[in-house]
């Protein structure tokens, strides 16, 4: 048995801001077949982590169950995890978040986990403006209980068994849209250079961003005749537009984002730059993004990068008012006010 | 960047850093795996083959290898390649090792050839053309084979019996050594019916230091390699009670520590270099200190003092180091007063040369204007045709790996050569590449990297090794060490071989590999490819490997710098585009294609 990582790293590891190298943002080993889409769109996740410089302990990694539930354990070994029940993630990262606001929550889903059984709890979480990062690993099958065909997957795709899929595909980016989602984006686990951008936007994003990445389950769903393959997808796709993130703290950011045809400002100052954008379409606007949507699946095309951004909404905090400090740093006294206030609380409602 | 050659057997030689560096390009990992499976008998040929000296390089080799070794570049101490060869030969089957070695009476070609010198370059050419059927005379002045191993080397650090034993496998193919035989001619063994002559003859002359007193005090200064002979022979058996040595080589250590096994109490090294750039290598020096000799850097011999007609010391002038724009040093004087030390005993060992008396001028052997003899660097062919050279008589004082190194090119330039073939005509390497997977998560080498450090070899006692200059001073390695030294090793020539065609490019090897060696990227030229990576690819003495073209337009590039060859870049590819494969290199010998074949 020989699947052990070494401890070794490459002496010249560059360090972020804060003082880092990636080896602090591994995880351990995975057990996914080799491969996977999945953990290319871990480690990139680790990347745009090392590259922003968030200190792992400030990150909560939520999942559901599936392969791609199971990649937290392979990215981000030293921070905060929730690894739970099927489907249940949105609501889990619900009481999370209302309990301490302060962490970055990276959501990390399947087609199955999010569009089958976890349907009814995603969708509240999308229009609860939940303020974190919700990335569905959409390989178009149940890869971990062995490749049946789940509800992303295309009408006439076929399965590694040959049987071909007659059942109308939920198309989870265009349902987002639909329901008010503030920051929704497309891509392919097998091009980091897009992928990567956009999931530091996501983190970047208050409120809920959300990202659907086609990753080829390599075991079950990357023959010929299935739409989610490495070569399907591959000779499919479409880009709204070149994708570049510009961290806040860079001066010269403008210069950076020179020449770029549009740029999406985040609340915290750094921005989205996009070239070659694809014709009639705006990130900025909700309606123009279901448009390309549309076109481009009438097209058998697979539309990826930045759909659509919104940088002015409130997110679930804002619009409850609760309290700015996460609830383990509140003390006794304010979180269990007493027997007294209790009384006037009761009082008021009579 | 053209997508990278690796048919070219150098491509993946270079990537296996110590048999690359090793003179005789001895298979290193390839018999340190067979030392962990303790199949010593077997690690023992394995180096046989390629170094004719095992259990003598084991305790003595200057180890080019180590330096090398990839381990420096993601931690900080090599394997111990050297002193695992010494456990192949301290463990290996006696009985056994007769069943590989070619034995005698072979069938005779009818050529004949004189061997002038019995050190390792001689001995080597002997053991190369003996199975072949040569008839091989071996001239030496001394008394046994072995060369400078035999004379210069003290047996505190290689054993008498461990040299004979070694040298014993040559001579007994049937070597006619003529033993106690000074050749004062070339020109007479030229004119014997000899079908070719080789010269391994050595750098005999130990440098002189003339400075005042020198002649006076003659009865107590010594040249270093000579007062190592006369050791050595016991013509010699003591020195005085405080000895200084001059120089900063490895003869000079040898000699303050035989010094120190003479009756030598107060013994110090005086040397004109910094300690850091003394031409002794750096365990040599560690030793040397262990047995409390202090060793004075920075110091110019200025005089011989004497009383009475006596040596009583010597006076030093302190100098320090100063390096003018390209790095050239230059002693200057600090200023500082004169140093005087007491000594009843010098031993000058400032460096040795090269001496050719009994070679007449105007034969045919030409000479540059250092009196080095012409010699080809590739057939060590001289001026006069059937007349070859090798080890240190060749291009000056190296080391013995050297000397075997240039004894197997000078074996296979007279095998060429009687049999009336050009000299061009020698043999490429043998080499082979083999899948190693056997299973999931199974290879057939030891891929799981440990964090080990170095191991030290064991030391025995001073108070007993200072009585007696003939206890040896290392101990060696035991078996439960020598397996973990031995699991240290990074395995280099398992290589990692990709396969443009195979790659999907799901890019799992590059998210996988530990040390960031895998970069899929445009392609560029070579200088900005390298930045272009990853990790930047700074080690320009290490190759990249550069894929063909990917379907999506890039290519896949990987650093071959500080791959620790663990072989999860081909445990996580889905398609086997990576592989391990294990590439075995052989350097041909005279006669190696019966060998390998
Ligand atoms: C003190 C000392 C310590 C050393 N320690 C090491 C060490 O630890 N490791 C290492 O790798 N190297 C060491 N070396 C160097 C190494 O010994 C030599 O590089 C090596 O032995 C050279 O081999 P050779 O075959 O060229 O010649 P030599 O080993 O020098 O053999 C030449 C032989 O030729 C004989 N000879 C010379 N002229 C004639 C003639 N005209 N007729 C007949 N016989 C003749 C000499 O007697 C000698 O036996 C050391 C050298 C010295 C001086
Ligand atoms: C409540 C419940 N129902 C069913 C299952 C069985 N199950 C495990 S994973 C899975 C589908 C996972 O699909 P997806 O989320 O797409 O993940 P993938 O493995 O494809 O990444 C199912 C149905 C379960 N674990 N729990
Ligand atoms: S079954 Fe599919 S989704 Fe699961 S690990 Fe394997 S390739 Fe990935
Ligand atoms: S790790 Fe092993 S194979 Fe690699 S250079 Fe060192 S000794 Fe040689
Ligand atoms: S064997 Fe592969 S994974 Fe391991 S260090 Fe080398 S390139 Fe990286
Ligand atoms: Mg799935």
């Amino acid at each position: 048995m020989s699947y052990v990582r070494p401890q070794f790293r490459h002496p010249n590891l560059l360090k972020n801001e804060v003082g880092y190298t990636s080896k602090e943002y591994e995880g351990s080993l995975s057990t996914l077949c080799a491969g996977c889409g999945h953990d290319s769109i871990g480690a990139a996740i680790m990347q745009a982590c090392f590259e922003m410089s968030i200190e792992p302990h400030r990150v909560a990694k939520m999942s559901g169950i599936g392969c791609s539930s199971k990649t937290p354990a392979y990215f981000l070994g030293k921070s905060h995890g929730f690894n739970s029940v099927h489907g249940r993630m949105p609501s889990v990262s619900t009481g999370a978040y209302l309990a301490n606001r302060d962490l970055v929550y990276i959501g990390v889903s399947g087609d199955g986990d999010t569009a089958s059984i976890g349907m009814g709890q995603f969708v509240h979480a999308v229009r609860r403006n939940l303020n974190m990062v919700y990335i569905v690993m959409n390989n178009g099958c149940y890869g971990l209980t062995k490749g049946q065909d789940s509800a992303t997957a295309d009408v006439g795709s076929k399965s590694k068994a040959g049987s071909v899929n007659q059942f109308e595909p939920i198309d989870l980016a265009g349902l987002v849209l639909e329901l008010g989602g503030t920051f929704v984006g497309q891509s392919f686990s097998g091009d980091r250079s897009q992928l990567l951008p956009l999931i530091k936007a996501a983190i970047a994003h208050k409120g809920f961003a959300f990202l659907n990445v086609i990753s080829p389950c390599v075991t079950f769903n990357n023959n010929v005749g299935s739409t989610k393959s490495y070569d399907y997808v591959r000779e499919h796709v479409a880009a709204t537009a070149t994708v570049d993130f510009v961290p806040m703290m860079k001066t010269i950011s403008a210069d950076y984002a020179e020449g770029a045809d549009a740029k999406v400002t985040m609340h915290d100052g750094s921005v989205i730059a996009l070239k070659k954008l694809a014709k009639d379409w705006d990130p900025n606007n909700r309606l123009s993004a279901i448009t390309a949507l549309h076109n481009a699946r009438t097209d058998g095309k697979v539309l990826t990068g930045l759909l659509y951004a919104n940088e002015t909404s409130n997110e679930l905090h804002d619009i409850l008012n609760t309290t700015p400090t996460p609830l383990n740093s509140l003390g006794q006294d304010v979180l269990c006010p007493g027997n007294e206030k209790l009384a006037e609380i009761n009082n008021a409602l009579r | 960047m053209e997508p990278t050659n690796t048919a070219d057997p150098e491509y993946y030689h270079k990537v296996v850093d110590c048999q690359y560096a090793c003179p005789a390009h001895t298979p290193v990992p390839e018999y340190i795996r067979l030392i962990a499976a303790q199949k010593y008998t077997e690690a023992y040929i394995v180096n046989w083959e390629s170094n004719v000296f095992p259990g003598v390089l084991g305790r003595t080799c200057d180890r080019p290898c180590e330096p090398a070794c990839r381990r420096v570049r993601v931690e900080t101490e090599p394997v111990a390649i050297c002193r695992l060869k010494r456990v192949a030969a301290d463990m290996k089957e006696m009985d056994a090792v007769a069943d590989y070695i070619p034995q005698g009476p072979f069938p005779q070609n009818g050529k004949k050839i004189a061997l002038i010198g019995g050190g390792p370059a001689s001995l080597t050419v002997a053991r190369d053309l003996a199975p072949l059927g040569y008839e091989l005379h071996l001239y030496d002045e001394q008394p046994a084979g072995g060369g400078m191993m035999l004379t210069q080397i003290p047996s505190f650090r290689l054993p008498i019996t461990v040299l004979q034993e070694e040298v014993g496998y040559i001579l007994n193919m049937g070597i006619h050594t003529q033993f106690n035989h000074y050749v004062d001619s070339l020109k007479e063994m030229l004119e014997k019916d000899y079908d070719a002559v080789f010269v391994g003859t050595g750098a005999p002359r130990g440098r002189n230091l003339e400075v005042p007193g020198r002649d006076e005090a003659t009865k107590n200064i010594h040249i270093g390699i000579d007062w190592l002979q006369s050791v050595a022979f016991e013509h010699v058996t003591k020195i005085g009670r405080k000895v200084i040595v001059l120089g900063g080589g490895n003869t000079a250590m040898d000699c303050c520590r035989t010094s120190r096994r003479m009756g030598g109490d107060e013994v110090k090294v005086v040397v004109r270099s910094p300690f850091d750039e003394m031409k002794a290598s750096p365990w040599e020096k560690e030793d040397a200190q262990h047995e409390d000799i202090p060793i004075i850097d920075n110091h110019v011999p200025k005089s011989f003092e004497l009383k009475d007609g006596k040596l009583i010391g010597m006076i030093f002038e302190k100098v320090s180091p100063v390096y003018d724009d390209n790095g050239k040093r230059k002693l200057v004087p600090t200023g500082e007063p004169d140093v005087f030390f007491e000594a009843d005993d010098v031993l000058i060992a400032i460096g040795q040369e090269n001496s050719f008396p009994w070679i007449e001028r105007g034969i045919g052997i030409e000479f540059d204007k250092w009196e080095m003899p012409s010699v080809d660097k590739v057939t060590y062919q001289s001026s006069i045709p059937k007349v070859f050279f090798g080890g240190d008589s060749a291009f000056g004082p190296t080391n013995i790996i050297t000397a075997v190194a240039q004894g197997h090119q000078a074996a296979v330039s007279i095998d060429l050569f009687c049999k009336g073939e050009p000299l061009a005509n020698r043999l490429h390497p043998a080499t082979n590449l083999i899948s190693t997977k056997m299973g999931i998560h199974e290879w057939s080498y030891d891929s799981v990297v440990t964090i080990d450090e170095r191991f030290k070899v064991p030391h025995a006692d001073k108070k007993i090794t200072l009585k007696d200059r003939k206890v040896e001073v290392e101990l060696g390695y035991e078996a439960a060490m020598a397996f973990k030294e031995a699991e240290r090793c990074l395995n280099c020539d398992v290589q990692t071989v990709f396969e443009t065609s195979r790659c999907i490019e799901c890019d799992a090897c590059m998210d996988v590999c530990p040390t960031q060696c895998i970069t899929f990227t445009i392609n560029a030229d070579e200088d900005e490819l390298r930045m272009k990576l990853i990790v930047p690819a700074m080690n320009r003495t290490q190759d990249l490997l550069v894929s063909d073209l990917l379907p999506t337009g890039r290519v896949m590039v990987k650093d071959e710098d500080v791959c620790v060859h663990c072989g999860l870049c081909a445990e996580r590819c889905p398609t086997a585009a990576w592989d391990m494969q294990l590439f075995s290199y052989y350097t041909a010998n005279a006669g190696s294609q019966n060998v390998h074949a």
